[in-house]
Formats: structure tokens, C-alpha cells, sequence
């Protein structure tokens, strides 16, 4: 006897089916022909809507801003003073207060950008990402977008209320420059970490390890409280490998302008950034498809329980 | 020249295996599946824990290569195909915690059209469409780590429906879902099946009596192995062989040992109000559990209860149940082998211990 439990017509709410129906397609033959039109828009909708939730979630959780404002600027804050104690030039305390403001994307990177898809599996997304019929990377790149606007916000705020505090002026000769400079450091920076995103799945629960095992190494060599020029042969193999570090260095010059602690003209430097996006954005893709081949083929990876 | 586009089965899978590598030894999960679907049809996989169920669909929706054999969904190749596929298939798996628990149940589901490629504007028409069609209007702006779990698993039903999917794999859809919850995702699949004309369901569950009561066609599945596929009632009539009937009368003198002798009855016995074997119950009539040869010699003990001065109140037959069936293909019922555990590759990923405690986000709130 069937359990009433089951009744196909239950006691519950009067249902609308016909709101069910969408815009149906005559055969799941033609549903699946798409233009390559809309293959291409799918990928920028797919960007739009892993963006959103990190833009959403700037407004929502006030919290967030406490965290990632008030503590780098107290970091920051240590070092002013370090510097004014030891009467170090100026333009020192102007180094010191970009590289706070430049640490929030750092800490996006490496804890929303790297680890996410990390995250994503434990909280079940990652297999519907898979199964949706969107490019991979537009997942990545809709998380990097939103990675970038929440950080600027928080950049900027570490960067106004540190210049206004401390009094740094600001001397800027190629404003586009550094603009293309800032926005190249970004590319470059959410590239390493779209990279990052995939290796740490693969390496599974050893990312957190590596997480936390990169945070001060990388601080330390991209030299965002000092000039990384000063680290000799370790700065320049910073400036040839990490983005936060050939960025930071060109940001310094362009925004201090007649400042003479450097490595490498801004051009150079920002040459090695277009090279470093170029890079990275190519060995993510391939990341990214190696580890959709090997979710696939060995059946972990994407699913929770795997 | 291909064929014809309704004569397309939506599933068509051959000697399908799947092995796990895993210690002490691999795990075989599927060990050699054909199945055939056909579209439109509302197919159930039943089966216990550690079947092979799920990996079944995850092989069928792209996310899991076999490790031999073929399969097609609506005809395209689940290995070269995959990108169409996609386009035209969506699941919902139960206890799904998937999305982001900052957003509110239209944002979400919102975000998740855009995967699908939707134009912004008819993304949030669908949504609302969508979120009425379940019955979450009053939920709409509520915030997905607040929604009870019966409401969720109607948000993801609606995120499962975004893409108009010709094909909807539904994995445990009412797995942890209290009777009533149930009962609504299970009308919503009806009326969504009901209003869409040719759309196909693959339902994995462990629960019979929703197989029996939504699926068309069951195949029931165990060590990896489909041992049977057909409908509810087909698979039921093949452990039936007697006619077992339960007969109300207003009197009968003598006992059912009057019916007994009767040609073709194989047993009678007095069952109880609740169907049980017992004695006469509080109304004054009398219940037996008739076991017949065939529905035919029915007529034979109903012909025999005039001159007894009995009259019928109430007569039904007893139905063999979907676990009857399984309990004869297998030796054993659903609930004597434990579920079988996940394979161990030693690279299982876990949040660290004390991860909470030290301030890190929780996992609804990683966006």
C-alpha cells in the first residue's frame, strides 16, 4: 500500500505549472547548437555572475571592513613611525603607505583567489560550476573581477586616510602610466592567483599549509614596507617573479617621481607585467582544464566527498 | 543523415564501469551498466547506499569519466560532447548547500542563470518566475543562509529548472527532508514534468516509495549492477506469484477454514483491522488474508460466501512492494549492508581544525 506521504496530490499549496515553462527550444538538439555569439556571452554573463556575489557582499558585511581596513592600517601605521624615528627620507613614508594600501590585494589573492576553489568544493559549488555550459575561466576571472573591486575599496581607504594622516604628498609626472602600471599589477596579480586557485585543489589539503607558508615570504620579498631595490639579487629575482613586487617598484617611481630607489625604469617594469599577465593567464587556463581532465578521469576533486 | 529527433533515447549507456582507486584495494562502483532511457520518461535508479547510484549520474551529467565503456545523453558523446550537453541538462542533489549564504534567494538564483548564459534582465524575470513556481515569494528577499532546509531544497529545485533543462538528474532529491518538504519537492517535479512536454527525469533514490510512486521505469541497482528495469508495477508482478487478498466479511461461521477448502486457495487466516493476523476487530466483521493461486479463483471463494450467509464489507488485493522485489534479486533488504565508505586516496580535502576558531569565515559566508 503507498505510504500517503507520497500522495501525488498532496494537501499543499495550490501549484502554477505554467510558470514552470521557459523558453523552450522545439529539441534538446537545437537547445544545445549554440552561435558562437552566444557561447561568447555566456562566458561574460558566467563573469558577471561570479562577480556578483563578491560585490554584493562588499555592502553587506560591514565586518569585513574592520578586518581589512583598520588591521593593515595599523601594520602600516608601525612602519611610519619606524621611519620617522629613524629619519628616513620622505618619500619612505609614501613607499610604506602604498604598499598597505596594495597589501589588500595581496591578502584577496592569496585567501579569495587561491583558495577559493578550495572552498568552493567543500561548499558544493564547484561540481555545478563544472556542470554549467560556461568556460571554466570565466568563473575565475567573475571571482578576480570581485576580488578587485572589494579590495580597491579597501585600498583606497588604507591609502586616503593613511596619505591624510601622514601627511604623504604625492608626486606624479605620467598619470597614465601609472594608472596602466596599477591596472597591470592587478592582471598580473589575480592571473597568479587564478593559477594558484587550481594547484591548490589539486594539492588539496595541503593548500591551507601553503597558503599560510607564502603569505610572509611574499610580503617580505615584494617589499611592501621598504623598497625592494634594496634586497640587491633577492629584489630583482622578486621583480622577475612576483607581480605585487615589479609593481609596487613601478608604482613607487611613477608616484614619487624623482625617487632614485628602484630596480628597473616603470617601462621595463611595466613590460615584465604584460609579460607576467600574458604568462599567467595562459598557464591558468591550462591549469584550470588540466584539472577539469583529472576531476574527471580520477573522480575527485569536484565532489564533496572525493 | 541522423535520425529523426524525437527517436533520440535522452540516456543510452553501454557496459559502463567506473573503479576508484583507493586503499586496501580500487572500488568498483559501476561494473558494467546498460541502460536506456527514453526522453520524456520519468526513470528512477533505486537502490542502497554505496550502489553506484550517484556515480551513475555523475558520469551521465559530464562530471566524471567512466572508466570503460560508452554513453550518450540526447545523442551526444558524454566524452566529446560535453559542452552540449551541459547546455541541456541541470541537477539537483539532496542535502546541496551549493551558492553563497550572503545572498538572498533571488540573487542567487540570479547568479546562477548568468551561468547559464541568460540576458540580465530575463535572468531576474526567470528567477521570479521560478521562486513563484516553487512557493518561496515570501522567502524571495530572505538570505540563503536563513532559508530552513525544505525551503533550500525548493531554491535549488528553481536553480535546477533555470536552464528549461531537457534532462534533470535529481540525485536523493528529498534526502533529509521531513514528510511534508518531501512531499512538495516531489509535486514539483510532477507539475515541472507535467507542464514541460518531452523534458526527461533521472531520479537516483533509496527511498521505494517515492520510486514507486514517481518513476515510470526502475532500475534497481546494487554492486554497481542494474539487477532489474521496469515499471513499478511490471517489477512487482515478478516476485507475485500468488494472489494475496484481504476479504472483510460480516460474519463467517466456521472460520476461514471454510475457505480453505476451497479449489485454488492456497492459505486464509484471520488478519487483524490493521492487517495484522488476529482475531475479529472492534466493528464486528471479519478479516481474512486470502492467498490464492490465481486473481482468477476469486471467484470460486466469493461464489462459496453466500450459502454461508457471509457478505462482503471490504476487499482488496495486496501489492508486493518495490523492497519485496529487491529483497528477492538480492537475498537482503536496503538496510542489511552498510553504506559503503568513500574511497580513501589519502588527498581528501577537510577545513583545517580550529579554522573557525581562529576567526576564519564560515564556509556560507566565502563568496
Amino acid at each position: 500500500m503507498a505510504d500517503p506521504a507520497f500522495s501525488r496530490a498532496g494537501p499543499g499549496r495550490r501549484l502554477r505549472p505554467e510558470l514552470f515553462v521557459g523558453q523552450a527550444d522545439a529539441s534538446p538538439q537545437a537547445a544545445a547548437d549554440w552561435s558562437r555569439r552566444r557561447i561568447l556571452l555566456t562566458d561574460l554573463r558566467a563573469v558577471r555572475g561570479r562577480a556578483y556575489p563578491r560585490i554584493t557582499g562588499l555592502f553587506r558585511e560591514k565586518s569585513w571592513l574592520f578586518f581589512e581596513i583598520l588591521l593593515p592600517f595599523l601594520t602600516t601605521s608601525a612602519f611610519v613611525f619606524v621611519y620617522r624615528a629613524l629619519q628616513a627620507p620622505p618619500e619612505y613614508i609614501g613607499f610604506v603607505v602604498l604598499g598597505g594600501a596594495m597589501t589588500a590585494f595581496w591578502l584577496n589573492v592569496v585567501w579569495m583567489m587561491a583558495a577559493q576553489l578550495y572552498w568552493e568544493k567543500d561548499q558544493g559549488n564547484l561540481e555545478l560550476y563544472f556542470a554549467a555550459p560556461m568556460n571554466l575561466m570565466s568563473v575565475l576571472l567573475g571571482m578576480a573581477l570581485g576580488g578587485m573591486v572589494m579590495s580597491s575599496t579597501r585600498a583606497v581607504a588604507v591609502l586616503v586616510v593613511a596619505s591624510l594622516l601622514y601627511g604623504v604628498s604625492f608626486e606624479v609626472d605620467q598619470w597614465l602610466l601609472l594608472l596602466a602600471v596599477f591596472g597591470l599589477t592587478l592582471a598580473a596579480l589575480y592571473g597568479l592567483g587564478m593559477i594558484l586557485a587550481s594547484l591548490f585543489l589539486m594539492w588539496g589539503r595541503e593548500a591551507w599549509h601553503t597558503t599560510q607558508l607564502m603569505v610572509e615570504p611574499v610580503y617580505f620579498v615584494s617589499g611592501l614596507n621598504f623598497p625592494v631595490a634594496r634586497l640587491g639579487f633577492i629584489g630583482a629575482l622578486a621583480v622577475a617573479t612576483i607581480p605585487l613586487a615589479v609593481g609596487l617598484d613601478a608604482m613607487r617611481q611613477l608616484a614619487f617621481a624623482g625617487s632614485q630607489v628602484s630596480l628597473l625604469p616603470p617601462l621595463a617594469e611595466a613590460g615584465i607585467l604584460v609579460a607576467m599577465t600574458v604568462l599567467f593567464t595562459l598557464a591558468a587556463r591550462w591549469s584550470l582544464r588540466t584539472l577539469e581532465r583529472r576531476a574527471r578521469i580520477e573522480g575527485r576533486l569536484t565532489m564533496r566527498w572525493q | 543523415m541522423t535520425a529523426p529527433v524525437q527517436r533520440v533515447p535522452a540516456i543510452e549507456a553501454r557496459d559502463i564501469r567506473r573503479t576508484y582507486k583507493a586503499r586496501p584495494r580500487d572500488v568498483v562502483a559501476l561494473d558494467g551498466v546498460d541502460l536506456d532511457v527514453a526522453a520524456g520518461e520519468f526513470f528512477g535508479l533505486l537502490g542502497p547506499n554505496g550502489a553506484g547510484k550517484t556515480t551513475l549520474i555523475k558520469i551521465l551529467t559530464t562530471l566524471l569519466a567512466p572508466s570503460s565503456g560508452t554513453a550518450r545523453v540526447f545523442g551526444f558523446d558524454i566524452e566529446g560532447d560535453t559542452r552540449k550537453i551541459r547546455r541541456i541538462m541541470n541537477m539537483v542533489a539532496g542535502g546541496e548547500q551549493s551558492g553563497y549564504g550572503i545572498l538572498t534567494v533571488r540573487e542567487q538564483l540570479w547568479m546562477f542563470s548568468q551561468f547559464y548564459g541568460m540576458p540580465g534582465a530575463v535572468g531576474w524575470r526567470r528567477v521570479d518566475e521560478l521562486i513563484e513556481a516553487v512557493g518561496l515569494e515570501e522567502q524571495r528577499l530572505q538570505r540563503v543562509n536563513s532559508l530552513s532546509t525544505g525551503q533550500r531544497q525548493k531554491m535549488n529545485f528553481a536553480r535546477g529548472l533555470l536552464n528549461d533543462p531537457w534532462i534533470l538528474f535529481l540525485d536523493e532529491p528529498t534526502l533529509g527532508l521531513d514528510v511534508s518538504a518531501a512531499r512538495s519537492v516531489r509535486e514539483l517535479v510532477l507539475a515541472w514534468q507535467a507542464a514541460v512536454s518531452g523534458r526527461t527525469v533521472l531520479l537516483t533514490t533509496h527511498y521505494m516509495a517515492e520510486a514507486d510512486e514517481l518513476c515510470e521505469r526502475i532500475a534497481i541497482v546494487d554492486h554497481g549492477r542494474i539487477l532489474a528495469i521496469g515499471s513499478p508495477t511490471d517489477l512487482k508482478r515478478r516476485v507475485q506469484r500468488e494472489s494475496v487478498f484481504r476479504l472483510e466479511l460480516d460474519r463467517l461461521d466456521g472460520g476461514p477454514a471454510r475457505l480453505f477448502r476451497l479449489p485454488g486457495v492456497v492459505s486464509a487466516v484471520l488478519a487483524s483491522a490493521d492487517g495484522h493476523e488476529g482475531t475479529e476487530d472492534a466493528r464486528q466483521t471479519v478479516a481474512v488474508n486470502l492467498v490464492l493461486t490465481d486473481d482468477g479463483a476469486l471467484g470460486e471463494v466469493v461464489a462459496a460466501l453466500a450459502p454461508l450467509g457471509s457478505h462482503i464489507v471490504a476487499l482488496a488485493k495486496s501489492e508486493p512492494t518495490l523492497e519485496d522485489v529487491f529483497v528477492e534479486l538480492v537475498g537482503r533488504g536496503f538496510e542489511d549492508e552498510a553504506e559503503a565508505p568513500p574511497p580513501d586516496d589519502g588527498l581528501t580535502p577537510a577545513v583545517p581544525q580550529g579554522a573557525h576558531e581562529a576567526g576564519e569565515p564560515e564556509l556560507e559566508d566565502v563568496v
